[in-house]
């Protein structure tokens, strides 16, 4: 399988404090990869530091061969970079469809002053994505509130509106900030089947998760971070076995790990 | 869709009747003469106000335009006599003028937020008045008297629109003049605002983050809704500089700034046409308290306080309330 990301000896001092070390790792095409690691290990840091909302102190983040650390987030977002947030992050006063119509603005053909004289290339751009936000919309099972307020949406949909922005910039590579943070058993459950059915539709997910039991779940390879060193790489059961990741989860270790 | 079309058409037809027609109709046979002067303020103000209402789009407060006024009037006022200009001509580039110093300002100041935006922009008009005072070519305090009236213009040798100074209504001719730039204004804020433009503006309003992470250019973004908002500034006050024939630093002060804003408010930041109500109802209303003498401002501030408590929405957002309740 062909390398999607490659991250190679990423670094970021803040001050005197390394908030991530030296930490390299490659994301393969249609893969689903978790970063997981106790409070602290540098989990959120790596994460921006992907997505160029961070520039790394030394180190590379590389997108299909191209370097794309250190460019404005706008531009890795078009380069194919795309990441949801960890929390709600949503357009609160737009409904639900036109949060997902004016995610597609990366893939508009008409420049903005096309926009504002109504040119036939605008009018197309708009009909496309109006049509691809209703396919968004029905495949993560929102299409019944597509034109109610986002802000009035509870709270496991506006996971999934987070998720339909991304997917709505037609991401080579999906950033997930906590995807399950603050849900219950079933809604996790929802939300796993749902990055799924991502993957399946050709989407290389990269997340970044506290929820132990659904990572093993749904990740294809773990990296672990603690003390924003990587400890260790590999499958869910490679992961569980592994007695660096134990000794770090230290003192809640069979529950923490999913044993 | 079609319905919903036509009443949409039927109430822009309505309104050019009324400021067109059914205004100047009014005023010559009431004979109040002087209304045309107030309704011609209040058609100028509204448009530097939808220029402010578009950067509190972008999620910026600016009590700045003062300053984009000013400058838009000094530009016009120096063009006409220093280089003899037609004023014609001088409008828009009074305008461009503005467009192109707030790309220049707005770089470095878009990219704070809040409060921190509005005290800078406060302080810019300030900064406006402060220069037009020391600069060798504002003429310092005693600023540009005795600009000539606008002149004929004529495109191809036919006459567009005639001499202003020859009229026998030269007040009827400004009115049509600012209420004709306040519509193409207007005309041009609703098509921003119902394209997609309005719509990524509003993203920024709402997540720059998010905004920024899904592409969209916000620095870019930002700048060209702040260039335009200064344009409409810049025209508005060469228009003023035009009325009344002369510019001074004190033209435009902080607290015409603040009521550029505060016209915003007034009529609502979710509809394009709030600065105009705004501005309209906010002109009146201090003129209608003036009889309360010493108790004016205090009246005028209380009900102020009032209006953004029970309707923070604007005053627009009351329509929108009956129709939902209808």
């Amino acid at each position: 399988m062909a390398e999607m990301l490659e991250v190679s000896g990423l670094t970021k001092r803040f001050g005197g404090l390394v908030a991530v070390n030296n930490v390299s790792f490659s994301v393969r095409e249609k893969e689903i990869l978790s970063v997981i690691g106790p409070n602290g290990a540098g989990k959120s840091t790596l994460f921006k530091l992907i997505s160029s909302f961070l520039r790394p102190t030394t180190g590379e983040v590389r997108l299909k061969g191209e370097r794309i650390s250190g460019l404005a987030p706008h531009i890795a977002a078009r380069r194919g970079v795309v990441r949801t947030f960890q929390e709600t992050t949503i357009f609160k006063n737009m409904s639900v469809r036109d949060n997902v119509v004016i995610a597609h603005h990366l893939r508009s053909k008409a420049s903005l002053f096309g926009f504002f004289l109504g040119t036939g290339t605008a009018k197309a751009d708009e009909a496309a994505f109006g049509a691809s936000a209703d396919e968004i919309l029905e495949l993560l099972g929102l299409s019944s509130l597509a034109e109610e307020t986002a802000r009035n949406l509870p709270h496991g949909h506006l996971r999934a509106l987070g998720i339909a922005i991304g997917l709505a910039t037609d991401p080579s590579i999906l950033l997930l900030d906590e995807p399950f943070a603050g849900m219950n058993h079933d809604e996790t459950m929802r939300m796993v089947a749902m990055v799924r059915r991502l993957r399946e539709r050709g989407l290389t997910i990269l997340l970044v998760e506290h929820d132990m039991p659904a990572v093993m779940r749904i990740s294809d390879r773990i990296v672990v971070l603690n003390f924003g060193q990587k400890i260790a790489e590999g499958t869910p059961s490679e992961i569980q076995a592994d007695d660096k990741v134990i000794e770090a989860y230290l003192g809640s270790e069979d529950e923490a790990i999913g044993l | 869709m079609t319905h919903k079309r036509n009443v949409k058409i039927a109430s822009v037809v309505a309104f050019l009747a009324i400021v067109f027609i059914a205004v100047p109709a009014a005023i010559s046979a009431s004979g109040r003469i002087d209304l045309y002067y107030t309704l011609t303020s209040v058609a100028l103000l509204s448009i530097g106000s939808a220029g402010v209402w578009l950067t509190f789009y972008i999620g910026r407060i600016n009590i700045g335009q003062g300053a984009y006024a000013l400058m838009g009037g000094y530009v016009s006022a120096v063009l006409v006599m220093n280089h003899g200009w037609s004023f014609w001509p001088t409008l828009p580039v009074a305008g461009l003028f503005c467009a192109a110093a707030s790309v220049l300002i707005g770089l470095p100041i878009l990219r704070l937020r809040g409060v921190y935006f509005a005290m800078v922009t406060l302080t810019l008009t300030e900064v406006a008045r402060l220069l037009a005072l020391a600069l060798p070519i504002t003429n310092g305090a005693k600023g540009i008297v005795s600009i000539p009236l606008p002149g004929a213009l004529s495109i191809f040798g036919l006459t567009v629109i005639p001499d202003f100074a020859v009229l026998q209504n030269s007040r009827l001719a400004f009115y049509l003049l600012a209420v004709t730039v306040m519509v193409v204004c207007f005309a041009v804020m609703y098509r921003l605002v119902n394209s997609r433009i309005g719509k990524l503006c509003q993203s920024l309003q709402q997540n720059e983050e998010l905004a920024s992470s899904i592409g969209v250019n916000i620095a870019y973004l930002r700048v060209i809704a702040y260039a335009v908002s200064s344009f409409f500034g810049g025209v508005s006050g060469a228009i003023f500089a035009a009325i009344s024939q002369s510019i001074y630093p004190s033209s435009f002060t902080v607290t015409d700034s603040v009521n550029f804003m505060l016209n915003c408010f007034l009529g609502g930041l979710g509809y394009v046409f709030g600065p105009m109500l705004g501005t309209l109802v906010l002109y009146f209303g201090w003129d209608l308290l003036f009889q309360t003498g010493q108790f004016q401002l205090l009246i005028y501030s209380g009900l102020m306080i009032v209006l953004m408590l029970v309707l923070p929405n604007g005053l627009l957002s009351l329509a929108e309330m009956t129709r939902k309740k209808g």
